[in-house]
């Protein structure tokens, strides 16, 4: 079970919940939260290749980084919807759309 | 002493002060103090002062070949080429002086004549224009340049003439100078063209080698001098294009002095004697008989004009006939001989009656009297009285028209008439030529003292408006007493004494040029001929002169003969002389009657039938043509294939915006099922 491919497979598995969070919630928070699922299963990969795909140190150095990344964007997104909160009082992405019309 | 590049220098300035003037004030003109009069009077003696310094040169140099020729290139097309320049000899020198020398009278006298005037600065304008020309004419040394200047000249008159523009007679009396003029000046261009077909050159020297290498003869030169001469016969108001010169007495009276007197009208005689070398024989004799006949029949018809002007004006025609005449008989030193003392006194003798009809006319408006023609000589009568100088200036000039010893029409005359006979000699069966000119002379006399009898003696016909008659004042007398002073024999005879005889400065300073036509007489044997005739000629002249005097002096001042019983007897003769030969009336009714007939069915054909269907109808055709053209273009093509491809980018553009929902979560949707769609293909 110590393979490459089961851990390919959880991060598969991780990226499509990610992704369907994403293109399917309507609260933002939620998309939010999809997000850093898809990262997540991006550091998985990461951690798996560098354990045995020969990326050694720098899958791991990769991983501290998208890590990093991550929540800087967690705390800028979540301004920002706190931001969308105070203007529309709702934080339901579908329900800004004020660009559009 | 003035040579070479100086010459051209003063001959330049000359010519374009009087041009800088007009343009000053026919643009400036009644903005500036006094209405710029002072820029024009200032420009023209300006040259006069030029003139004369280029005269006294003259006379210090002495030499009777004296010529000095300036020119630039105007046209240069390689093989064709027109040249524009100067020739100045002693003939250009003399001309310029008395132009500029009338020229400033005119406009000094003008001063007063012309005052109130509502037009002023445009007046002075177009007498600057008019002295520019004139001294075109003067100092071109082509025929082109000539031609130029010659019609300038024909302009200038026309503005002038028709100054006072309100009056309908003023207006007609311009626009008939004009095509008057244009009829002779068809034929002067016709002559200008033969010459330059043959010889292609326009410049006078190189024409006259050209005639003498014999690159044009026979009837074609005859042809070209002949064609030359109608310039002449237009502008020198010769018969049968006489008819201009009395009604454009309808100008201002000082312009009539300057131009339908002095300068202008002169310049045809001036162009005959400049083009002399180049008439042939056949065209001398037509030049000789018009000249001749022109100077009779002029003077019979001044005998029985009644306003003062026109007497004058005939008297110019008839006196304008001599000088042609003279020219044709070969003579053509003694026409420039008589064309200077003729301006002098003639000049003269138009400020003397404009000076008498500003003083009738200043008597009449006094008396509020505007129905009284203030030129009709009828109504004078006494004047002597109250106008001593311009009196006593006009009997001068009137001796001198009449050809009496001591005054300078004398010698002038005297010596017309002497290469008439000498010409009769030379060709009995021109013995016409002499009765002409001495008919003329007698009859000259006649009606000159005719015009000073029932002007200044005799009892004041018209009483009231004697008593308001007044002299006139010193800008208008000045130029009187120096033309009357002119009108002596002196200034011509210098520096020898003899009144009797015309041998003097000019006679020594111009001197005739053999003709370049093979087979003509010379110069040395024309004058031989006059000098031979020279006394034989003064007793006639005498005679003739003094019988026109006595019978003038009996007739209108001792009353002993009653001139309504001589017109009586003479019947229809004085009728037709009365009403100048019905010229007018004859003319109107055998040439521009039939001339308007024919104009208005040419503009028959062109208005009514070219016009209507010819043209119309093409416009017709083309206005249908570009409807259908225009259907194809807007319905077909603009409707169909250019707006087509816009709605069916809009159509698409429509169905395809469904697909932009604005909705982020979307956009990814379609994000993925493309990834999903590559790495489908990818894998297969």
């Amino acid at each position: 079970m110590d393979s490459l491919n089961n851990y390919i497979m959880v991060s598969a598995v991780l990226f499509s919940l990610g992704l369907f969070g994403v293109i399917t919630r309507r609260n933002g928070v939620a998309v939010l939260m999809g997000v850093e699922l898809i990262l997540n299963a991006a550091n998985v990969n990461f951690l798996a290749f560098s354990r045995f795909g020969g990326m050694n140190i720098a899958g791991h150095v990769y991983a501290l980084f998208v890590i990093v990344l991550a929540a800087a964007e967690a705390a800028v997104a979540l301004a920002i919807i706190i931001n969308i909160f105070n203007n529309f009082k709702t934080i339901n992405v579908d329900d800004v759309s004020e660009l559009k019309q | 002493m003035i040579t070479g590049n100086i010459i051209t220098d003063f001959c330049l300035l000359i010519l374009f002060l009087p041009l800088l003037a007009f343009s000053i004030n026919i643009f400036f003109g009644k903005r500036l103090p006094r209405q710029g009069d002072w820029v024009s009077v200032g420009a023209v003696l300006i040259t006069l002062i030029l003139s004369l310094s280029l005269l006294m040169n003259m006379f210090m140099n002495w030499d009777a070949n004296f010529s000095h020729e300036a020119q630039f290139s105007w046209i240069d097309l390689g093989a064709f080429k027109i040249e524009l320049g100067f020739w100045v000899d002693n003939i250009t020198i003399v001309m310029l002086a008395v132009v500029a020398l009338i020229s400033s009278m005119t406009h000094i006298f003008s001063l007063e004549y012309m005052k109130g005037d509502i037009r002023y600065s445009r007046y002075y304008a177009y007498l600057g224009l008019f002295t520019f020309s004139m001294n075109g004419i003067v100092l071109a040394n082509n025929l082109i340049s000539l031609y130029i200047f010659w019609e300038l000249v024909g302009v200038s008159s026309y503005l002038l003439i028709a100054h006072w523009y309100e009056k309908h007679s003023a207006a007609a009396a311009g626009k008939k100078a004009f095509l008057t003029n244009r009829v002779g000046d068809i034929g002067f261009f016709i002559g200008i063209m033969i010459m330059f077909t043959a010889i292609e050159s326009f410049n006078f020297q190189d024409v006259f080698a050209g005639v003498s290498q014999g690159l044009i003869g026979g009837s074609l030169l005859t042809l070209a001098g002949v064609g030359l001469f109608m310039g002449a016969v237009g502008k020198s108001s010769q018969f049968p294009l006489h008819i201009w010169l009395p009604d454009a007495m309808e100008g201002p009276t000082p312009v009539s002095a300057l131009m339908h007197a002095a300068t202008m009208v002169a310049a045809g005689v001036y162009l005959t004697v400049r083009l002399f070398p180049l008439f042939t024989p056949e065209a001398l004799t037509i030049i000789a008989y018009v000249g001749g006949f022109t100077a009779l029949f002029a003077a019979t018809i001044a005998i029985t004009q009644n306003d003062i002007k026109k007497v004058l004006a005939y008297s110019t025609v008839s006196q304008l006939g001599y000088m042609i005449l003279a020219v044709g008989v070969g003579n053509y030193v003694a026409a420039l001989f008589h064309l200077l003392t003729h301006a002098m006194f003639k000049a003269c003798l138009f400020y003397g009656s404009g000076s008498v009809i500003h003083a009738m006319h200043h008597s009449l408006h006094e008396l509020h009297d505007h129905d009284t023609d203030p030129q009709d000589m009828r109504n004078m009568g006494g004047f002597q009285s109250k106008m001593p100088i311009t009196h006593w200036t006009m009997v001068i000039s009137t001796l001198a028209i009449s050809g009496v010893p001591l005054f300078s029409g004398f010698l002038s005359k005297d010596a017309i008439l002497a290469g008439t006979l000498a010409f009769a000699e030379h060709y009995p069966q021109h013995f016409l030529l002499p009765v002409f000119g001495f008919g003329a002379a007698a009859i000259t006399a006649f009606y000159m003292f005719r015009l000073i009898f029932m002007t200044f003696h005799g009892e004041a016909k018209m009483p009231k408006v004697f008593t308001g008659i007044h002299e006139s004042p010193k800008v208008m007398t000045f130029p009187l007493v120096l033309l009357a002073t002119l009108s002596f024999f002196l200034f011509y005879t210098l520096p020898f004494f003899n009144p009797f005889s015309d041998h003097g400065w000019f006679t020594e300073l111009v001197k005739a040029s053999d003709s370049v036509v093979p087979g003509s007489l010379s110069a040395a044997e024309i004058y031989e001929g006059v000098h031979h005739a020279h006394y034989p000629a003064m007793a006639l002249s005498l005679l003739v002169a003094s019988l026109g005097i006595g019978l003038s002096y009996l007739m209108y001042l001792k009353k002993k003969l009653s001139a309504e019983d001589w017109a009586g007897k003479m019947g229809f003769l004085y009728k037709w002389s009365l009403n100048k030969y019905y010229f007018d009336e004859n003319y109107n009714r055998f040439l521009y009657q039939p001339l308007l007939k024919l104009s208005r069915a040419v503009a028959y054909l062109d208005w009514d039938l070219y016009d209507k269907y010819f043209i119309n109808g093409f416009g017709r055709v083309t206005k249908l043509l570009s409807t259908i053209t225009g259907r194809i273009d807007y319905d077909g093509l603009d409707q169909i294939l250019v707006d087509g491809v816009g709605r069916s980018a809009e159509g698409l553009g429509r169905k395809l915006k469904h697909v932009q929902t604005g909705r982020l979560q979307n956009y990814m949707l379609f994000a993925l099922v493309g990834v999903i769609i590559i790495l489908v293909f990818q894998t297969i």
